[in-house]
């Protein structure tokens, strides 16, 4: 498969790539790992007369770890994520969500900017992303700005991001306590068919604080509120674990797909959900 | 469109191509430098026939446009051993019964090969989470793991006999 004929463009910084972006407009996308993009143009699905490669772009690049703050440049690749020692002691859900994802060529390609741009209901940092309460800065010839995952995802395919802003990097805080990411899937490397990241803070053997978010069971991920609520103050025990599941089983809407229907969808959710949330309370 | 000179490294030797952007590293190599090695297998990413190493990454030569790989340095199949002179995973994937079709060895011992590069003693879960992205429809993998182990403590003795 051989996708329509562009124009490669290869900047050496964020000025330079912004200047082709806003030059042709709708007809210019930024390449970062390529591995949607790719395939989407070689199926014709994208046309993209003007491609932008990141790929030289050393300000994009980069996980710095610091008082407790973390950034991680937009084009570093899920393969750098995993390897990086200070990122896992900070935020440990990271490698976790991220070893999950595709296999391993996809992962020494595929970036962290382009896994939460990309705006796929089956890309799963996003809903990670919304479990960890990430900030997202976006760039453009005017200026940045600062958006957060949890309001960032608007339906398939479309975010927050207008179409002549660069993801740069992304923030996020350190975290303590219990951490899960638990991913039903078709086979290795698959997309998820339910999926679903959890934070759990304990004190005194109650849980102080919690997050929930889910992935590829809607047309965006889901960061569940109400599933956080139904654990707050409980010991974790069977009977919240049950009323988070139903807070965030209601939260959701899949459709059905090749990955099966929405009864069975339902039922994958509700378990993936209750092992996410034991197993991060297991190490909170 | 604007056709790009590529320079990369390939297996050692310096090439120079003219390729248009649309054109995917696959088919340069293939058909542009000769090198039949990397195979395509599925072309949509999924089954690694086209792994190849560039800069130290196991790569899906067909989700990759050659223009990505300017001036980059790439390992393929025909870098690693020739029919007089087969790599230790060749001969260990011979021996082992590691193939039986062949399409996916070469992309399946391109992997291997970097695997071991990063874990050279690697458990057989890790060999096989290692070899996730590469898709074999004859040996159920048994023997390509069997194979990627015996290699593995073949390469070690060698260094250890060698210090
Ligand atoms: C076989 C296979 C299995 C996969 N399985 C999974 C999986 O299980 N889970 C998962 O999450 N993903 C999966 N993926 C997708 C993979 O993780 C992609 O790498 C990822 O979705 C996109 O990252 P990329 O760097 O490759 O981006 P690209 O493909 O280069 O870009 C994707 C989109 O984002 C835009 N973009 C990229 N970077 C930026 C930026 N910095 N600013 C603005 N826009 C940007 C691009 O213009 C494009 O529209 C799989 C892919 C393959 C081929």
């Amino acid at each position: 498969m051989i996708p329509a004929a562009f124009e490669y463009h290869r900047p050496r910084d964020i000025g330079g790539a912004l200047a082709i972006l806003t030059e042709h407009g709708e007809d210019a996308r930024v390449l970062a790992g390529g591995h949607s993009l790719i395939p989407m143009m070689k199926l014709r699905m994208a046309e993209v007369p003007h491609l932008i490669d990141l790929a030289d772009i050393a300000a994009l690049r980069g996980i710095t770890v610091e008082g407790g703050r973390v950034t991680i440049g937009a084009m570093t690749t899920q393969h750098e994520l995993i390897a990086s020692a200070a990122l896992h002691d900070a935020v440990p859900l990271l490698r976790e969500a991220a070893l999950q994802i595709a296999d391993p060529q996809v992962r020494y390609m595929g970036t962290i900017g382009g896994n939460v741009a990309n705006g796929d209901p089956g890309n799963d940092m996003p809903g990670v992303m919304q479990c960890l309460d990430a900030t997202y800065t976006l760039e453009c010839p005017e200026g940045t700005r600062e958006v957060r995952a949890r309001g960032f995802y608007e339906a398939a395919y479309m975010t927050g991001r207008d179409d002549a802003e660069i993801l740069t990097r992304i923030s996020l805080k350190a975290t303590r306590g219990g951490y899960a990411y638990e991913k039903q899937k078709r086979k290795i490397g698959d997309y998820a068919t339910a999926a679903c990241a959890v934070l759990i803070e304990a004190e005194n053997g109650r849980v102080s604080s919690a997050a929930v978010s889910m992935t590829n069971l809607s047309d965006v991920p889901v960061f569940s509120d109400a599933a956080a609520n139904a654990l707050l103050g409980t010991a974790c025990d069977r009977d919240a674990v049950k009323a988070a599941v139903a807070a965030a089983l209601a939260e959701i809407d899949p459709t059905e797909d090749n990955r099966g229907p929405v009864k069975f969808k339902m039922h994958v959710a509700g378990i993936i959900i209750a092992r996410a949330i034991e197993r991060a309370w297991s190490r909170a | 469109m604007t056709k790009h000179i590529l320079k990369m490294t390939v297996n050692g030797e310096t090439h120079e191509v003219l390729a248009e952007p649309r054109e995917l590293l696959v088919y340069v190599l293939r058909e542009k430098m000769g090198m039949k090695g990397a195979h395509v297998g599925c072309d949509t990413s999924h089954c690694g026939a086209c792994t190849v190493e560039i800069d130290g990454k196991s790569v899906k030569s067909c989700t990759m446009f050659a223009v990505q790989a300017q001036g980059a340095n790439i390992t393929t199949i025909e870098g690693l051993g020739s029919p007089d002179g087969l790599h230790v995973l060749q001969q260990s994937f011979k021996e082992h019964h590691g193939l039986q079709c062949g399409y996916c060895t070469p992309g399946m011992i391109t992997r291997a090969h970097r695997l071991l590069q990063e874990n050279p003693n690697p458990t057989e879960a890790e060999v096989r989470f290692g070899i996730s992205g590469n898709i074999c429809r004859c040996t159920g993998y048994q023997n390509i793991v069997k194979a990627i182990l015996s290699a593995a403590a073949e390469i070690n003795a060698a260094k250890e006999a060698a210090q």
